[in-house]
Protein backbone atom coordinates (compact mmCIF):
# COMPACT_ATOMS: atom_id res chain seq x y z
CA UNK A 1 0.00 0.00 0.00
CA UNK A 2 1.39 3.34 -0.94
CA UNK A 3 0.88 6.33 1.28
CA UNK A 4 -0.43 9.52 -0.34
CA UNK A 5 2.68 11.44 0.83
CA UNK A 6 4.86 8.80 -0.82
CA UNK A 7 2.84 9.21 -3.98
CA UNK A 8 3.25 12.95 -3.97
CA UNK A 9 6.97 12.70 -3.23
CA UNK A 10 7.48 10.15 -6.02
CA UNK A 11 5.61 12.31 -8.49
CA UNK A 12 7.58 15.37 -7.44
CA UNK A 13 10.89 13.59 -7.86
CA UNK A 14 9.82 12.13 -11.22
CA UNK A 15 8.69 15.55 -12.42
CA UNK A 16 11.97 17.12 -11.34
CA UNK A 17 14.00 14.44 -13.12
CA UNK A 18 11.82 14.78 -16.20
CA UNK A 19 12.34 18.51 -16.28
CA UNK A 20 16.07 18.33 -15.65
CA UNK A 21 17.11 15.18 -17.46
CA UNK A 22 14.52 14.15 -20.04
CA UNK A 23 16.53 15.28 -23.06
CA UNK A 24 19.76 13.96 -21.58
CA UNK A 25 18.24 10.50 -21.18
CA UNK A 26 16.66 10.50 -24.65
CA UNK A 27 19.92 11.68 -26.21
CA UNK A 28 21.90 9.00 -24.46
CA UNK A 29 19.46 6.18 -25.21
CA UNK A 30 19.14 7.12 -28.89
CA UNK A 31 22.68 8.26 -29.71
CA UNK A 32 23.87 4.94 -31.11
CA UNK A 33 20.76 3.57 -32.75
CA UNK A 34 19.43 7.05 -33.71
CA UNK A 35 16.02 5.63 -32.80
CA UNK A 36 14.50 8.59 -30.97
CA UNK A 37 10.98 7.17 -30.90
CA UNK A 38 12.14 3.95 -29.22
CA UNK A 39 14.13 5.95 -26.66
CA UNK A 40 11.08 8.09 -25.86
CA UNK A 41 8.82 5.05 -25.55
CA UNK A 42 11.28 3.31 -23.26
CA UNK A 43 11.71 6.41 -21.15
CA UNK A 44 7.98 6.98 -20.75
CA UNK A 45 7.62 3.33 -19.65
CA UNK A 46 10.47 3.87 -17.22
CA UNK A 47 8.71 6.94 -15.77
CA UNK A 48 5.49 4.91 -15.43
CA UNK A 49 7.42 2.16 -13.61
CA UNK A 50 8.97 4.80 -11.36
CA UNK A 51 5.57 6.18 -10.39
CA UNK A 52 4.43 2.65 -9.51
CA UNK A 53 7.61 1.68 -7.60
CA UNK A 54 8.85 4.79 -5.85
CA UNK A 55 5.83 5.46 -3.61
CA UNK A 56 6.12 1.96 -2.10
CA UNK A 57 9.91 1.51 -2.06
CA UNK A 58 10.99 5.10 -1.68
CA UNK A 59 12.77 7.32 -4.22
CA UNK A 60 16.18 5.98 -5.28
CA UNK A 61 19.31 7.92 -4.37
CA UNK A 62 20.16 8.38 -8.03
CA UNK A 63 16.79 8.67 -9.81
CA UNK A 64 18.41 9.54 -13.15
CA UNK A 65 20.53 6.38 -13.11
CA UNK A 66 17.53 4.33 -11.98
CA UNK A 67 15.44 5.56 -14.90
CA UNK A 68 18.27 4.94 -17.35
CA UNK A 69 18.71 1.35 -16.14
CA UNK A 70 15.01 0.59 -16.56
CA UNK A 71 14.72 2.44 -19.89
CA UNK A 72 17.81 0.76 -21.29
CA UNK A 73 16.36 -2.70 -20.61
CA UNK A 74 13.19 -1.65 -22.40
CA UNK A 75 15.11 -0.27 -25.37
CA UNK A 76 17.02 -3.52 -25.76
CA UNK A 77 13.81 -5.57 -25.46
CA UNK A 78 12.16 -3.37 -28.07
CA UNK A 79 15.02 -3.77 -30.50
CA UNK A 80 15.07 -7.54 -29.99
CA UNK A 81 11.36 -7.83 -30.67
CA UNK A 82 9.97 -5.19 -32.93
CA UNK A 83 12.71 -4.50 -35.38
CA UNK A 84 14.70 -7.69 -35.55
CA UNK A 85 14.60 -7.68 -39.33
CA UNK A 86 16.08 -4.25 -39.51
CA UNK A 87 18.74 -4.38 -36.92
CA UNK A 88 21.88 -6.41 -36.99
CA UNK A 89 23.26 -8.40 -34.09
CA UNK A 90 26.32 -6.16 -34.07
CA UNK A 91 24.18 -3.12 -33.50
CA UNK A 92 22.41 -4.71 -30.55
CA UNK A 93 25.73 -5.65 -29.04
CA UNK A 94 27.11 -2.12 -29.41
CA UNK A 95 23.95 -0.74 -27.89
CA UNK A 96 23.86 -3.06 -24.89
CA UNK A 97 27.53 -2.62 -24.17
CA UNK A 98 27.41 1.18 -24.24
CA UNK A 99 24.33 1.38 -22.11
CA UNK A 100 25.75 -1.07 -19.56
CA UNK A 101 28.89 0.97 -19.26
CA UNK A 102 26.95 4.16 -18.75
CA UNK A 103 24.61 2.68 -16.18
CA UNK A 104 27.59 1.37 -14.21
CA UNK A 105 29.14 4.79 -14.33
CA UNK A 106 27.31 7.37 -12.22
CA UNK A 107 27.53 10.13 -14.78
CA UNK A 108 25.51 10.14 -17.98
CA UNK A 109 27.36 12.07 -20.68
CA UNK A 110 25.37 15.07 -21.85
CA UNK A 111 24.58 14.57 -25.53
CA UNK A 112 21.63 16.95 -25.66
CA UNK A 113 23.45 19.32 -27.95
CA UNK A 114 24.22 16.49 -30.37
CA UNK A 115 20.54 15.57 -30.24
CA UNK A 116 19.59 19.16 -31.09
CA UNK A 117 21.95 19.13 -34.05
CA UNK A 118 20.28 15.94 -35.28
CA UNK A 119 16.81 17.55 -34.91
CA UNK A 120 17.87 20.69 -36.78
CA UNK A 121 19.78 18.79 -39.48
CA UNK A 122 19.34 20.22 -42.98
CA UNK A 123 17.89 16.86 -44.06
CA UNK A 124 14.95 17.43 -41.67
CA UNK A 125 12.05 19.52 -43.00
CA UNK A 126 12.66 23.09 -41.79
CA UNK A 127 9.20 23.63 -40.30
CA UNK A 128 9.37 20.64 -37.97
CA UNK A 129 12.82 21.35 -36.49
CA UNK A 130 11.60 23.61 -33.67
CA UNK A 131 8.72 21.30 -32.65
CA UNK A 132 11.09 18.33 -32.79
CA UNK A 133 13.61 19.98 -30.47
CA UNK A 134 10.85 20.89 -28.02
CA UNK A 135 9.60 17.34 -28.01
CA UNK A 136 12.80 15.35 -27.76
CA UNK A 137 14.83 17.72 -25.58
CA UNK A 138 12.05 18.84 -23.25
CA UNK A 139 9.54 16.02 -23.52
CA UNK A 140 6.61 18.24 -24.51
CA UNK A 141 3.78 16.21 -26.02
CA UNK A 142 2.49 16.68 -29.57
CA UNK A 143 -0.79 18.18 -28.30
CA UNK A 144 0.93 21.02 -26.47
CA UNK A 145 3.34 21.69 -29.30
CA UNK A 146 0.48 21.65 -31.82
CA UNK A 147 -1.52 24.24 -29.89
CA UNK A 148 1.51 26.51 -29.73
CA UNK A 149 2.20 26.19 -33.45
CA UNK A 150 -1.49 26.48 -34.38
CA UNK A 151 -1.90 23.09 -36.00
CA UNK A 152 -3.91 20.02 -35.12
CA UNK A 153 -2.37 17.50 -32.70
CA UNK A 154 -2.83 14.76 -35.33
CA UNK A 155 -0.97 16.68 -38.03
CA UNK A 156 1.80 17.68 -35.62
CA UNK A 157 2.07 14.10 -34.32
CA UNK A 158 2.46 12.75 -37.86
CA UNK A 159 5.13 15.28 -38.77
CA UNK A 160 7.09 14.49 -35.61
CA UNK A 161 6.89 10.75 -36.28
CA UNK A 162 8.05 11.28 -39.86
CA UNK A 163 11.00 13.40 -38.70
CA UNK A 164 12.07 10.76 -36.17
CA UNK A 165 11.81 8.07 -38.85
CA UNK A 166 14.02 10.19 -41.06
CA UNK A 167 16.68 10.51 -38.35
CA UNK A 168 16.77 6.74 -37.89
CA UNK A 169 16.44 5.63 -41.52
CA UNK A 170 18.74 8.19 -43.07
CA UNK A 171 21.33 7.78 -40.35
CA UNK A 172 21.42 11.43 -39.27
CA UNK A 173 24.31 11.64 -36.80
CA UNK A 174 24.07 12.70 -33.16
CA UNK A 175 27.16 14.81 -33.20
CA UNK A 176 28.38 18.34 -32.98
CA UNK A 177 29.48 19.36 -36.48
CA UNK A 178 33.12 19.96 -37.35
CA UNK A 179 34.54 23.43 -36.77
CA UNK A 180 34.15 24.64 -40.37
CA UNK A 181 30.54 23.50 -40.55
CA UNK A 182 29.55 24.54 -37.05
CA UNK A 183 28.43 28.15 -37.63
CA UNK A 184 25.98 27.25 -40.38
CA UNK A 185 24.63 24.23 -38.56
CA UNK A 186 24.36 26.13 -35.29
CA UNK A 187 22.27 28.74 -37.12
CA UNK A 188 19.57 26.16 -37.85
CA UNK A 189 19.53 25.09 -34.19
CA UNK A 190 19.26 28.71 -33.05
CA UNK A 191 16.59 29.46 -35.67
CA UNK A 192 14.53 26.53 -34.37
CA UNK A 193 14.86 27.79 -30.79
CA UNK A 194 13.90 31.30 -31.85
CA UNK A 195 10.88 29.96 -33.78
CA UNK A 196 9.72 28.25 -30.60
CA UNK A 197 10.22 31.47 -28.64
CA UNK A 198 8.35 33.53 -31.23
CA UNK A 199 5.38 31.16 -31.03
CA UNK A 200 5.38 31.58 -27.27
CA UNK A 201 5.79 35.32 -27.55
CA UNK A 202 2.59 35.94 -29.51
CA UNK A 203 0.50 35.54 -26.39
CA UNK A 204 2.01 38.42 -24.46
CA UNK A 205 -0.71 38.50 -21.83
CA UNK A 206 0.34 35.02 -20.82
CA UNK A 207 -3.22 33.74 -20.64
CA UNK A 208 -2.43 30.76 -22.81
CA UNK A 209 -0.24 28.53 -20.64
CA UNK A 210 1.05 26.38 -23.49
CA UNK A 211 2.30 29.48 -25.31
CA UNK A 212 3.82 31.23 -22.34
CA UNK A 213 5.66 28.09 -21.29
CA UNK A 214 7.01 27.77 -24.81
CA UNK A 215 8.88 31.08 -24.49
CA UNK A 216 10.35 29.94 -21.17
CA UNK A 217 11.28 26.56 -22.62
CA UNK A 218 13.00 28.22 -25.57
CA UNK A 219 15.07 30.29 -23.14
CA UNK A 220 15.87 27.13 -21.17
CA UNK A 221 17.07 25.31 -24.30
CA UNK A 222 19.11 28.30 -25.49
CA UNK A 223 20.71 28.57 -22.05
CA UNK A 224 21.68 24.94 -22.43
CA UNK A 225 23.30 25.67 -25.80
CA UNK A 226 25.31 28.55 -24.31
CA UNK A 227 26.48 26.32 -21.46
CA UNK A 228 27.59 23.59 -23.85
CA UNK A 229 29.05 25.99 -26.45
CA UNK A 230 30.15 28.94 -24.27
CA UNK A 231 32.20 30.65 -26.98
CA UNK A 232 29.60 30.82 -29.76
CA UNK A 233 28.66 34.52 -29.97
CA UNK A 234 25.39 33.97 -31.84
CA UNK A 235 24.06 31.60 -29.18
CA UNK A 236 24.85 34.25 -26.55
CA UNK A 237 23.23 36.87 -28.78
CA UNK A 238 20.03 34.86 -29.15
CA UNK A 239 19.79 34.28 -25.40
CA UNK A 240 20.27 38.03 -24.83
CA UNK A 241 17.62 38.87 -27.43
CA UNK A 242 15.07 36.53 -25.86
CA UNK A 243 15.82 37.70 -22.30
CA UNK A 244 15.35 41.33 -23.38
CA UNK A 245 11.99 40.50 -24.95
CA UNK A 246 10.93 38.36 -22.01
CA UNK A 247 11.88 41.11 -19.55
CA UNK A 248 9.18 43.34 -21.05
CA UNK A 249 6.42 40.73 -21.09
CA UNK A 250 4.37 42.25 -18.27
CA UNK A 251 4.67 45.76 -19.65
CA UNK A 252 3.22 44.83 -23.03
CA UNK A 253 -0.35 44.79 -21.71
CA UNK A 254 -2.06 47.25 -19.37
CA UNK A 255 -4.38 46.19 -16.56
CA UNK A 256 -7.28 46.01 -19.00
CA UNK A 257 -5.29 43.58 -21.15
CA UNK A 258 -4.79 46.13 -23.92
CA UNK A 259 -1.66 46.20 -26.06
CA UNK A 260 0.95 48.80 -25.04
CA UNK A 261 3.57 49.71 -27.67
CA UNK A 262 7.20 49.94 -26.57
CA UNK A 263 7.32 53.77 -26.53
CA UNK A 264 4.40 53.90 -24.11
CA UNK A 265 5.56 51.14 -21.75
CA UNK A 266 6.50 51.82 -18.14
CA UNK A 267 10.16 50.75 -17.76
CA UNK A 268 9.53 50.15 -14.06
CA UNK A 269 7.50 47.10 -15.07
CA UNK A 270 10.45 45.53 -16.87
CA UNK A 271 12.36 42.68 -15.25
CA UNK A 272 15.68 44.38 -14.55
CA UNK A 273 17.43 41.17 -13.55
CA UNK A 274 16.79 39.70 -17.01
CA UNK A 275 17.97 42.92 -18.63
CA UNK A 276 21.21 42.87 -16.62
CA UNK A 277 21.83 39.28 -17.70
CA UNK A 278 21.05 40.10 -21.34
CA UNK A 279 23.48 43.02 -21.31
CA UNK A 280 26.24 40.84 -19.84
CA UNK A 281 25.62 38.20 -22.51
CA UNK A 282 25.88 40.80 -25.28
CA UNK A 283 29.20 42.04 -23.90
CA UNK A 284 30.50 38.47 -23.73
CA UNK A 285 29.36 37.88 -27.32
CA UNK A 286 30.97 41.04 -28.65
CA UNK A 287 34.29 40.15 -26.97
CA UNK A 288 34.34 37.05 -29.16
CA UNK A 289 34.66 39.31 -32.18
CA UNK A 290 32.24 37.84 -34.71
CA UNK A 291 29.02 39.71 -35.37
CA UNK A 292 25.79 38.03 -36.43
CA UNK A 293 22.06 38.42 -36.76
CA UNK A 294 21.08 37.55 -33.20
CA UNK A 295 23.76 39.73 -31.64
CA UNK A 296 22.54 42.67 -33.76
CA UNK A 297 18.94 42.04 -32.78
CA UNK A 298 20.01 41.76 -29.15
CA UNK A 299 21.92 45.04 -29.47
CA UNK A 300 18.81 46.69 -30.93
CA UNK A 301 16.77 45.56 -27.94
CA UNK A 302 19.49 46.96 -25.73
CA UNK A 303 19.40 50.31 -27.56
CA UNK A 304 15.59 50.52 -27.18
CA UNK A 305 15.85 49.75 -23.47
CA UNK A 306 18.52 52.44 -23.01
CA UNK A 307 16.44 55.07 -24.83
CA UNK A 308 13.22 54.31 -22.95
CA UNK A 309 14.98 54.31 -19.57
CA UNK A 310 17.07 57.45 -20.06
CA UNK A 311 14.95 59.44 -22.50
CA UNK A 312 18.13 59.96 -24.51
CA UNK A 313 17.17 59.61 -28.21
CA UNK A 314 19.61 57.21 -29.85
CA UNK A 315 17.98 56.86 -33.27
CA UNK A 316 21.18 57.21 -35.36
CA UNK A 317 22.64 54.25 -33.46
CA UNK A 318 19.41 52.29 -33.95
CA UNK A 319 19.36 53.00 -37.69
CA UNK A 320 23.00 51.94 -37.92
CA UNK A 321 22.17 48.60 -36.27
CA UNK A 322 19.23 48.10 -38.64
CA UNK A 323 21.53 48.87 -41.59
CA UNK A 324 23.94 46.16 -40.46
CA UNK A 325 21.08 43.74 -39.91
CA UNK A 326 19.63 44.52 -43.32
CA UNK A 327 22.99 43.85 -44.98
CA UNK A 328 23.15 40.48 -43.24
CA UNK A 329 19.59 39.30 -43.70
CA UNK A 330 18.07 41.33 -46.56
CA UNK A 331 14.81 40.85 -44.70
CA UNK A 332 11.89 43.18 -45.58
CA UNK A 333 10.81 42.92 -41.94
CA UNK A 334 14.05 44.60 -40.89
CA UNK A 335 13.45 47.28 -43.53
CA UNK A 336 10.09 48.12 -41.93
CA UNK A 337 11.59 48.60 -38.48
CA UNK A 338 14.40 50.61 -40.00
CA UNK A 339 11.84 52.89 -41.67
CA UNK A 340 10.16 53.55 -38.32
CA UNK A 341 13.51 54.56 -36.83
CA UNK A 342 14.17 56.82 -39.85
CA UNK A 343 10.83 58.51 -39.16
CA UNK A 344 12.07 59.47 -35.69
CA UNK A 345 15.15 61.11 -37.22
CA UNK A 346 14.04 62.56 -40.54
CA UNK A 347 10.25 62.56 -40.39
CA UNK A 348 7.45 60.39 -41.72
CA UNK A 349 7.75 61.27 -45.43
CA UNK A 350 11.41 60.26 -45.52
CA UNK A 351 10.42 57.01 -43.82
CA UNK A 352 7.65 56.37 -46.34
CA UNK A 353 10.18 56.84 -49.14
CA UNK A 354 12.45 54.13 -47.68
CA UNK A 355 9.44 51.88 -47.12
CA UNK A 356 8.60 52.28 -50.81
CA UNK A 357 11.81 50.41 -51.64
CA UNK A 358 10.51 47.21 -50.08
CA UNK A 359 6.82 47.64 -50.92
CA UNK A 360 7.21 45.48 -54.03
CA UNK A 361 8.12 42.45 -51.90
CA UNK A 362 5.13 40.13 -52.20
CA UNK A 363 5.79 38.66 -48.75
CA UNK A 364 4.70 41.95 -47.19
CA UNK A 365 1.20 41.96 -48.65
CA UNK A 366 0.04 39.68 -45.82
CA UNK A 367 2.36 41.00 -43.12
CA UNK A 368 0.50 42.97 -40.45
CA UNK A 369 3.44 45.06 -39.16
CA UNK A 370 4.08 46.38 -42.68
CA UNK A 371 0.54 47.76 -42.96
CA UNK A 372 0.56 49.05 -39.38
CA UNK A 373 3.87 50.85 -39.97
CA UNK A 374 2.60 52.31 -43.23
CA UNK A 375 -0.61 53.45 -41.58
CA UNK A 376 1.24 55.14 -38.75
CA UNK A 377 3.59 56.96 -41.12
CA UNK A 378 0.76 58.02 -43.43
CA UNK A 379 -1.19 59.34 -40.45
CA UNK A 380 1.80 61.45 -39.42
CA UNK A 381 2.04 63.00 -42.88
CA UNK A 382 -1.66 63.86 -42.73
CA UNK A 383 -2.75 61.40 -45.43
CA UNK A 384 -5.66 60.23 -43.26
CA UNK A 385 -7.67 58.52 -45.95
CA UNK A 386 -4.77 56.31 -47.04
CA UNK A 387 -3.80 55.73 -43.40
CA UNK A 388 -7.31 54.51 -42.63
CA UNK A 389 -7.12 52.00 -45.50
CA UNK A 390 -3.73 50.72 -44.36
CA UNK A 391 -5.02 50.29 -40.78
CA UNK A 392 -7.99 48.39 -42.20
CA UNK A 393 -5.67 45.84 -43.84
CA UNK A 394 -3.48 45.60 -40.73
CA UNK A 395 -6.53 44.93 -38.54
CA UNK A 396 -7.74 42.26 -40.94
CA UNK A 397 -4.37 40.47 -40.81
CA UNK A 398 -3.88 40.48 -37.02
CA UNK A 399 -4.74 37.38 -34.98
CA UNK A 400 -4.14 38.77 -31.48
CA UNK A 401 -7.35 40.50 -30.26
CA UNK A 402 -5.53 43.02 -28.06
CA UNK A 403 -3.25 44.15 -30.87
CA UNK A 404 -6.31 44.33 -33.12
CA UNK A 405 -7.99 46.53 -30.51
CA UNK A 406 -4.94 48.79 -30.40
CA UNK A 407 -4.94 49.20 -34.19
CA UNK A 408 -8.68 49.91 -34.21
CA UNK A 409 -8.14 52.61 -31.59
CA UNK A 410 -5.42 54.22 -33.72
CA UNK A 411 -7.64 54.05 -36.77
CA UNK A 412 -10.62 55.72 -35.09
CA UNK A 413 -8.33 58.43 -33.65
CA UNK A 414 -7.81 59.64 -37.24
CA UNK A 415 -11.25 61.24 -37.45
CA UNK B 1 32.49 -5.01 -19.40
CA UNK B 2 33.59 -2.99 -22.41
CA UNK B 3 34.57 0.60 -21.77
CA UNK B 4 32.11 3.22 -22.88
CA UNK B 5 33.28 4.54 -26.19
CA UNK B 6 31.08 7.29 -27.57
CA UNK B 7 33.00 7.50 -30.83
CA UNK B 8 32.03 3.98 -31.77
CA UNK B 9 29.53 4.21 -34.57
CA UNK B 10 27.34 1.81 -36.45
CA UNK B 11 28.08 2.00 -40.13
CA UNK B 12 25.46 2.40 -42.81
CA UNK B 13 25.36 1.93 -46.55
CA UNK B 14 24.19 4.69 -48.84
CA UNK B 15 23.51 4.65 -52.54
CA UNK B 16 24.61 7.86 -54.25
CA UNK B 17 22.52 8.20 -57.39
CA UNK B 18 23.91 10.60 -59.96
CA UNK B 19 21.29 12.43 -61.96
CA UNK B 20 22.25 14.69 -64.85
CA UNK B 21 20.92 16.10 -68.07
CA UNK B 22 21.79 13.41 -70.60
CA UNK B 23 22.29 15.72 -73.55
CA UNK B 24 24.87 17.70 -71.57
CA UNK B 25 27.65 15.17 -72.05
CA UNK B 26 27.54 15.34 -75.86
CA UNK B 27 27.69 19.12 -75.79
CA UNK B 28 31.11 18.97 -74.15
CA UNK B 29 34.30 19.22 -76.20
CA UNK B 30 36.57 16.22 -76.36
CA UNK B 31 38.97 17.85 -73.93
CA UNK B 32 36.15 18.61 -71.48
CA UNK B 33 34.93 15.02 -71.69
CA UNK B 34 38.41 13.73 -70.94
CA UNK B 35 38.64 16.10 -68.00
CA UNK B 36 35.25 14.85 -66.77
CA UNK B 37 36.30 11.22 -66.99
CA UNK B 38 39.51 12.03 -65.11
CA UNK B 39 37.55 13.76 -62.34
CA UNK B 40 35.33 10.71 -61.86
CA UNK B 41 38.37 8.46 -61.87
CA UNK B 42 40.01 10.53 -59.14
CA UNK B 43 36.81 10.57 -57.11
CA UNK B 44 36.40 6.80 -57.35
CA UNK B 45 40.02 6.40 -56.36
CA UNK B 46 39.51 8.62 -53.30
CA UNK B 47 36.45 6.62 -52.20
CA UNK B 48 38.40 3.42 -52.63
CA UNK B 49 41.45 4.70 -50.72
CA UNK B 50 39.19 5.81 -47.85
CA UNK B 51 37.87 2.26 -47.67
CA UNK B 52 34.25 3.28 -48.10
CA UNK B 53 33.54 2.16 -51.69
CA UNK B 54 31.29 -0.90 -51.97
CA UNK B 55 30.43 -0.65 -55.64
CA UNK B 56 29.96 1.77 -58.49
CA UNK B 57 29.26 2.02 -62.16
CA UNK B 58 28.42 4.36 -64.94
CA UNK B 59 25.18 3.57 -66.75
CA UNK B 60 24.37 3.57 -70.46
CA UNK B 61 22.00 6.39 -71.49
CA UNK B 62 18.30 6.07 -70.72
CA UNK B 63 17.62 5.32 -74.40
CA UNK B 64 19.13 1.91 -73.58
CA UNK B 65 16.68 1.40 -70.71
CA UNK B 66 13.86 -1.12 -70.72
CA UNK B 67 11.01 -1.04 -68.21
CA UNK B 68 9.39 -4.25 -67.03
CA UNK B 69 6.19 -4.72 -65.08
CA UNK B 70 4.19 -7.87 -64.42
CA UNK B 71 0.44 -7.32 -64.75
CA UNK B 72 -2.02 -10.20 -64.42
CA UNK B 73 0.87 -12.61 -64.40
CA UNK B 74 2.20 -11.37 -67.73
CA UNK B 75 5.38 -9.35 -68.04
CA UNK B 76 4.88 -6.09 -69.86
CA UNK B 77 8.03 -4.78 -71.41
CA UNK B 78 8.37 -1.18 -72.47
CA UNK B 79 11.16 0.61 -74.24
CA UNK B 80 12.63 3.53 -72.31
CA UNK B 81 13.16 4.60 -68.70
CA UNK B 82 10.47 4.47 -65.99
CA UNK B 83 10.31 8.25 -65.71
CA UNK B 84 10.69 10.33 -68.86
CA UNK B 85 12.66 13.36 -67.83
CA UNK B 86 15.47 15.51 -69.09
CA UNK B 87 17.58 14.49 -66.11
CA UNK B 88 18.27 10.80 -65.80
CA UNK B 89 20.32 8.57 -63.54
CA UNK B 90 23.70 8.12 -65.16
CA UNK B 91 25.64 6.25 -62.53
CA UNK B 92 25.85 5.26 -58.90
CA UNK B 93 28.19 4.71 -55.99
CA UNK B 94 27.42 2.40 -53.07
CA UNK B 95 29.34 3.56 -50.02
CA UNK B 96 29.73 2.38 -46.44
CA UNK B 97 30.11 5.24 -43.96
CA UNK B 98 29.25 6.19 -40.38
CA UNK B 99 26.27 8.43 -40.97
CA UNK B 100 24.35 10.79 -43.23
CA UNK B 101 26.84 13.63 -42.74
CA UNK B 102 29.68 11.45 -44.00
CA UNK B 103 27.53 10.37 -46.96
CA UNK B 104 26.65 14.00 -47.72
CA UNK B 105 30.28 15.07 -47.65
CA UNK B 106 31.17 12.32 -50.14
CA UNK B 107 28.17 13.26 -52.31
CA UNK B 108 29.33 16.87 -52.33
CA UNK B 109 32.78 15.84 -53.61
CA UNK B 110 31.26 13.83 -56.46
CA UNK B 111 31.77 15.56 -59.84
CA UNK B 112 28.13 14.69 -60.58
CA UNK B 113 26.97 17.09 -57.86
CA UNK B 114 28.46 19.97 -59.85
CA UNK B 115 26.87 19.24 -63.23
CA UNK B 116 23.73 17.52 -61.95
CA UNK B 117 22.37 16.31 -58.61
CA UNK B 118 23.29 13.44 -56.34
CA UNK B 119 20.50 11.73 -54.43
CA UNK B 120 21.65 10.07 -51.21
CA UNK B 121 19.59 7.05 -50.17
CA UNK B 122 20.30 4.87 -47.15
CA UNK B 123 20.02 1.15 -47.77
CA UNK B 124 17.43 -0.77 -45.79
CA UNK B 125 19.59 -3.21 -43.90
CA UNK B 126 22.57 -2.37 -41.79
CA UNK B 127 25.78 -4.11 -42.71
CA UNK B 128 27.12 -6.41 -40.03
Amino acid sequence: MSLPEGDAQARKTADAVARRSYGKLVAFLAARTRDVAAAEDALSEAFATALADWPAKGCPANPEGWLLTVARRKVIDMHRGRRRHEIAAEQLRVLAEGLDAAAADAGIPDQRLALMFACAHPAIEAGVRAPLILQVVLGLDAKRIASAFLTSPEAMGKRLVRAKDKIRQAGIPFSIPEREELPGRLDTVLDAIYAAFAEGWIDAAGTDMARRDLAEEAIFVCRLVTELLPTEPEALGLLALMLHAEARRHARRNLRGEYVPLAEQDPALWDSQMIVEAEALLRRASDLGSIGRYQLEGALQSAHVYRCRTGHANWPEVVQLYDALLTLSGSPVVAINRALAIAEMHGASAALDTLQEVAADMRLAEYQPYWAARAELLAKTGAHREARQAYEIAIGLERDPSVRGFLQQRQSALD
Amino acid sequence: MAAYNPSRRIHMQYLLMLYAEEAGWNRLTKAEQEQGVAAYKAYTEALSKAGVLKGSNRLQPSSAATTVRVANGKPQVLDGPYVESKEQIGGYYLIDVADLDAAISWAARCPGASHGVVEVRPSWSMPT
